[in-house]
């Protein structure tokens, strides 16, 4: 459990206009599941996209599984695998959800795209992971959206990474496939003995399967336990504003004076 | 039907034509582009007519200029996205030069039709060939870039992550666009390209969820269309590119109301 998966030493992250991330150092240990939080802004996907080596630090380095990241800057790192925020506009499509799950097997290179018996084997042992074999059979359109979350999941797991990154994989459930989405995470982080970095709006769906919390806020960020970071003073200086945290029967409720944070981002994010 | 030359010529170019557009169109649809493929044929007539003033064989300015126009808004990418408009506008000034460059060149009204609606009866052997090696090369290079391409168009930003340029499967498969365009315009014309182009690739796309199998109906509803539509004009002597459209029309609402049921 000590080695370590991911690296930040210093590490300053830029977009256009702002900072994300100043001079931010910390170390994820491989096999932990970790819940990414924090405002809208706080650069939760700009995180991901750095580790993906799509976003270049303008200061620091960033080590993956003991590597630097330059040398996967041009062409993906195959031990990542990948959940986008954005959903993909197949989603509303009559394609078989087998097909789409397909389309990102060795998609980097050239060929036909329904793969000979090498890839249908990945596919077919990705779907069987996410118990989706039989799902996979029916097209995208007819799927609720804890269903296409099965499928996508499935499809972060082709190639079997070391590390997944899920960038808002709660987004437009209800609790009830929440629940089904982070147990489902949990369960084959265990077996496979992956890291995964699982951003959220709200912490309360992750509680139970959370190995640490990452909270991002104000270009800093705060690595712990959630005993550990999910506390007054740690979340009133991410936020740069004063936050009262609340426990009521097992539940964390986050405060800024009256208003509880996570449903002021809800706000935000439509 | 057969004995006549031009009916062997106008079958084998309108078959070539529709697999070529049947396939391209296929992914044109799934990647929601099938406006641009629309405004690269305007795009072409303004390259036809120009070429016709110029003294060259209007194809090849069909093809210079949807090709140029088809490089050009790969190159643009992402930023031409939801450009609906500005897409319009280069549109409807193509076809405004199209008209300028026609009225300059008193001669032929005939020119404008056979550009506009198509003329696959007057499709002669050299230019046959010329369609053949079009659609050659469209499909070479559509082979060579299928999966990237499937991958970009249904999971963008997870492509990117896995090092897929997304500006250069662009920008080819525009080009590729931009041939078969201009390779369709000469049977049914510039302005009805979409009905080879679109209404097949759509129909398959309701019918099955199945890439492969997609592919392969899109491609035989096109042949079919194109075929049946030359067989019908033969017999009842209206224009081809009626027919293929009706046909299109036809197919593309049967399509819808299978998927309803």
């Amino acid at each position: 459990m000590s080695e370590p998966a991911l690296e930040f030493e210093q590490v300053t992250l830029s977009l256009p206009g702002r900072t994300v991330l100043q001079d931010v150092s910390l170390r994820i240990d491989a096999g932990q599941f970790v819940g990414v939080l924090g405002p809208n802004g706080a650069g939760k996907t700009t995180l991901m996209r750095a580790l993906l080596g799509l976003v270049s630090p303008s200061a620091g380095n960033i080590r993956v599984l003991g590597e630097a990241l330059g040398k996967y800057a041009a062409r993906g790192n195959p031990r990542i695998g990948y959940m986008p925020q954005t959903r993909s506009s197949a989603v509303g499509r009559r394609l078989r959800g087998r097909d789409f799950v397909t389309c990102a097997a060795y998609g980097q290179r050239w060929g036909r795209p329904w793969g000979d018996a090498s890839v249908r084997h990945a596919v077919d042992r990705a779907l069987e992971k996410v118990g989706a074999e039989t799902l996979a059979q029916r097209p995208l359109a007819d799927m609720s959206g804890g269903e296409r979350q099965r499928l996508l999941l499935a499809q972060c797991l082709l190639g079997e990474p070391d590390i997944l990154l899920l960038d808002e994989p709660l987004i437009s459930l209800d609790p009830t496939h929440q629940k089904g989405v982070v147990d489902l995470v949990r369960q084959v982080q265990r077996d496979w003995g992956i890291t995964v970095l699982f951003s959220a709006h709200e912490l309360n769906p992750l509680l139970g399967a959370l190995d640490r919390v990452l909270y991002l806020g104000h270009g800093r960020a705060a690595l712990g336990t959630v005993d550990e970071v999910i506390t007054g003073p740690v979340l009133s200086r991410l936020y740069g504003a004063p936050i009262e945290v609340e426990r009521i029967h097992g539940r964390i409720f986050v405060m800024s004076g009256d208003c509880e944070v996570e449903k002021m981002d809800h706000q935000h994010d439509v | 039907m057969f004995e006549y030359a031009f009916m062997v010529n106008a079958f084998a170019a309108s078959g070539v034509v529709a697999l070529v557009a049947g396939l391209v169109g296929y992914f044109l649809v799934m990647r929601e582009q099938t406006f641009a493929g629309h405004a690269l044929s305007h795009v072409g007539f303004t390259g036809a007519t120009g070429a016709v003033l110029l003294g060259i064989a209007p194809l090849w300015g069909l093809v210079g200029f949807t090709l140029l126009a088809g490089v050009g808004m790969g190159m643009l990418g992402g930023r031409l996205a939801g450009r609906d408009v500005a897409i319009g506008v280069v549109l409807s000034l193509s076809l405004g030069f199209g008209l300028l460059f026609l009225h300059f060149y008193t001669a032929y009204a005939t020119q404008a039709t056979a550009l506009l609606f198509g003329n696959v009866l007057g499709v002669d052997h050299p230019t046959l060939v010329v369609l053949v090696v079009l659609g050659a090369v469209c499909l070479t290079a559509l082979a060579f870039i299928l999966r990237p391409l499937v991958f970009a168009t249904l999971q963008p930003e997870l492509a990117e992550a896995k090092g897929i340029s997304l500006r250069r499967v662009g920008v080819v498969f525009l080009g590729v666009v931009a041939l078969a365009t201009a390779a369709c315009a000469q049977i049914v014309g510039v302005l009805l390209v979409f009905t080879l182009m679109v209404g097949p690739a759509a129909a398959a796309q309701n019918l099955t969820g199945r890439l492969g199998r997609g592919l392969a109906l899109a491609a035989l509803l096109a042949l079919a269309q194109a075929w049946l539509g030359l067989t019908l004009a033969y017999y009842t002597n209206w224009p081809t590119s009626f027919w293929i459209t009706a046909l299109s029309a036809a197919v593309y609402g049967l399509s819808v109301l299978a998927q309803r049921r």
